[in-house]
């Protein structure tokens, strides 16, 4: 064993050391007592910052839920928003975020050879195992691109449900592509087309400033719309947010159906009462659900299929696969023109049968995620009509556990609200 | 239905609740478990590797900062300390001056003192430097090859994804650990952990 790992090592320095450097001038001597500068090698902030981050992340966490649970208090939860607004957004310039992380997790998971650092292992669990005890409170008052979304929702608009429904799908596919690319290995498709770093980091990238301006333009009349139509980590917390021990509610007390609150959150995510049915109204959603239920392995099966086909394209997205395409096109004689991928590429050496193996192992791997992910999505449609269809009885408003944000701007709408702020500060109200 | 009222029915879904709450806390504790066996307690941050690098010029544009973090560094033990030097001159010209317009440096980045006959000291001013790897090329196709570009850390951000590696042709990009984050020329690399922007394939 110990002579194997010497051996490796032997042969990597073999390697290293005996790339072909050009050393056509020779060393000069010198006489003058000129001394050479040495390498100068500065460094990254120490590792001891990342543990605050985490600290600090931890905390704003706990606040958050405290603030949303307990205090019940929008501008505690608004000024801790700003604090991480400030802190993960403009002074830590975005990254790692749990939203990117996801892909982190993935790679770890499907390439041997990645290391994780700790750091973004504790970004992607703390916030959904708060959101398993206390629901999406990481989104209320921790989340950076949620933060500045936020701030912006000056007009919101009421979209029909419907609209919410589909649009509410997109999340979904966002982040089984994601999984699939970051899995991979091809690219961090969420850290490329992450809005807001153009801002966080004020890096007058032209392209990524008007895409984040865009969005948050958007962001005035439709409320955070990456959180609610694009965000994949909010598809986590969402899962994570149904099944929580406990989460926010509108009235601190007993709703008493006054519907007042019923307007009053920008993001579509109060359920009202369901109508009283009439005693012996036929139950149409039973047959419904029997049908969905048999429709489902065929859904699985047709959207693997289709997503299979697809799996090629989503290929090109490797950098292995981009650069045997082209090869393959010159090689055949199907193009004279050179790109700089094949030239870099004729320049490792690397014989062309290694690359188009390799090329293939990736398109293999894309092949299995594509079908995956065709079916995950299939799951996700058909749970969604599945929900749809099932009729449960609600006779409160109550925030919808997995689309709440826990902003807490409903509360100040219940008329239940009111009189416990008022009992806090001790005005008896039988007087 | 006044069925869903009952006590039983609220009973069976909290139980199912919290028995789904449980295992989601379970898959969860099982994904940070498995990813910790892959982990490292310091950072990963972003390098070239200066063997595989084209010097396409894209660093100096990808860059989410600008200037780009990517810089040119000298290994001066490789310089020949050449009076005509292939990355300072423009090729072809006659006069090997440190004139403006006999310079290869869009900015001027790369001061030239002589040291003694016949040879001459280049440094790099990294405030300059917007890492467009024009000297490289020039000092790698006539010279030593030994101006290389690298990220300097004290600049780069360390974007999860480095929208530079993203676009490089070369696949000349690897995550390396933050203690030991350089890939100089001319110095034995103590980081064969380094991963590959393209995963082990
Ligand atoms: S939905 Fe996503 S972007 Fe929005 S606050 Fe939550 S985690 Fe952040
Ligand atoms: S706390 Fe209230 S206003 Fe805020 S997202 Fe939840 S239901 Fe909407
Ligand atoms: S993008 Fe890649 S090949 Fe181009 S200059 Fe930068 S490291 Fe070199
Ligand atoms: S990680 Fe970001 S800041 Fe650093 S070189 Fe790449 S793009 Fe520039």
């Amino acid at each position: 064993m110990k002579k194997n790992i010497l051996f490796i090592l032997l042969i990597f320095i073999f390697i290293t050391e005996s790339y072909p450097q050009i050393q056509r001038f020779p060393k000069p001597d010198f006489e003058s007592g000129y001394t050479q500068p040495g390498p100068v090698k500065t460094y990254p902030r120490s590792v001891s910052w990342e543990y605050v981050d985490v600290a600090v992340l931890l905390i704003a966490l706990f606040l958050s839920s405290y603030f949303a649970l307990k205090k019940r208090s929008r501008k505690y939860i608004f000024s801790l928003m700003i604090f991480s607004l400030i802190y993960f957004g403009f002074f830590r310039k975005g990254c790692v975020c749990a939203i990117g992380s996801i892909q982190n997790i993935s790679l770890a998971f499907f390439d041997k050879t990645y290391v994780v650092p700790l750091v973004v292992i504790a970004f992607f669990t703390l916030p959904l195992i708060f959101a398993l005890f206390f629901g999406r409170t990481f989104c209320a008052g921790v989340c950076p691109l949620g933060a500045i979304q936020d701030l912006v929702i000056l007009k919101p608009q009421k979209q029909s449900n419907r609209l919410n429904h589909v649009l509410g799908l997109i999340p979904y596919l966002y982040l089984g592509l994601a999984v699939l690319f970051a899995a991979t290995g091809a690219e961090f498709l969420i850290c490329r087309y992450d809005p807001f770093i153009g801002f966080f980091r004020f890096g007058f990238n032209q392209n990524m400033f008007i895409f984040s301006t865009a969005v948050l333009l958007l962001g005035v009349f439709i409320a955070r719309p990456y959180c609610r139509f694009l965000c994949p980590y909010g598809v986590l917390l969402k899962w994570a947010s149904v099944l929580s021990k406990r989460h926010v509610t509108i009235t601190p007390d007993e709703c008493i159906q006054c519907h007042l609150c019923a307007d009053s959150c920008p993001f579509d995510a109060i359920n009202t009462p369901t109508p009283e049915r009439y005693p012996g109204e036929p139950d149409k959603g039973k047959r419904q659900l029997i049908l969905l239920l048999l429709l489902l392995p065929l859904m699985i099966v047709t959207g693997g299929w289709a997503f299979s086909k697809l799996s090629v394209p989503l290929s090109r997205n490797h950098y292995i696969v981009k650069v045997a395409e082209q090869i393959r096109l010159e090689d055949t004689g199907q193009t004279t023109i050179t790109t700089e991928f094949s030239e870099a590429f004729r320049g490792t050496g690397m014989p062309t049968a290694e690359l188009y193996n390799r090329a293939a192992l990736v398109q293999s791997r894309f092949k299995t995620g594509s079908w995956i992910l065709g079916a995950f999505l299939a799951v996700v449609i058909m749970s969604k009509l599945i929900n749809l269809t099932l009729w449960r009885r609600r006779l409160d408003y109550e925030p919808d556990k997995g689309a709440c944000l826990s902003c807490g701007r409903c509360f100040k709408y219940c008329p239940k609200e009111h009189e416990r702020l008022l009992e806090l500060k001790g005005v008896s109200l039988l007087e | 239905m006044p069925e869903d009222k009952s006590p039983k029915y609220h009973d069976r879904r909290s139980f199912i609740k919290n028995g789904l709450n449980t295992t989601a806390a379970l898959a969860l504790g099982g994904i940070a478990g498995f990813t910790i066996t892959r982990s490292t307690k310091g950072d990963m941050v972003w390098q070239i590797d200066p063997d595989k690098c084209i010097q396409c010029e894209k660093c100096a544009i990808n860059c989410v900062l600008y200037p780009s973090a990517v810089k040119c560094v000298h290994a001066y033990a490789m310089c020949g300390y050449c009076k005509l030097c292939g990355g300072y001159h423009q090729p072809g010209t006659k006069r090997l001056d440190t004139a403006a317009e006999s310079q290869l440096c869009p900015t001027n980045a790369i001061k030239r003192t002589f040291v003694e006959n016949p040879y001459f000291e280049y440094t790099i001013d990294e405030k300059l430097c917007i890492g467009c790897a024009k000297c490289v090329k020039g000092c790698g196709s006539f010279g030593n090859g030994s101006l290389f570009l690298q990220v300097r850390h004290d600049i780069c951000v360390n974007c999860n994804e480095c929208n530079i590696a993203l676009n490089c042709p070369a696949d000349a990009w690897v995550r390396v650990p933050a203690d030991n984050p350089y890939l100089f020329r001319g110095e034995v690399r103590e980081s064969p952990t380094a991963t590959s922007e393209s995963g082990d394939v």
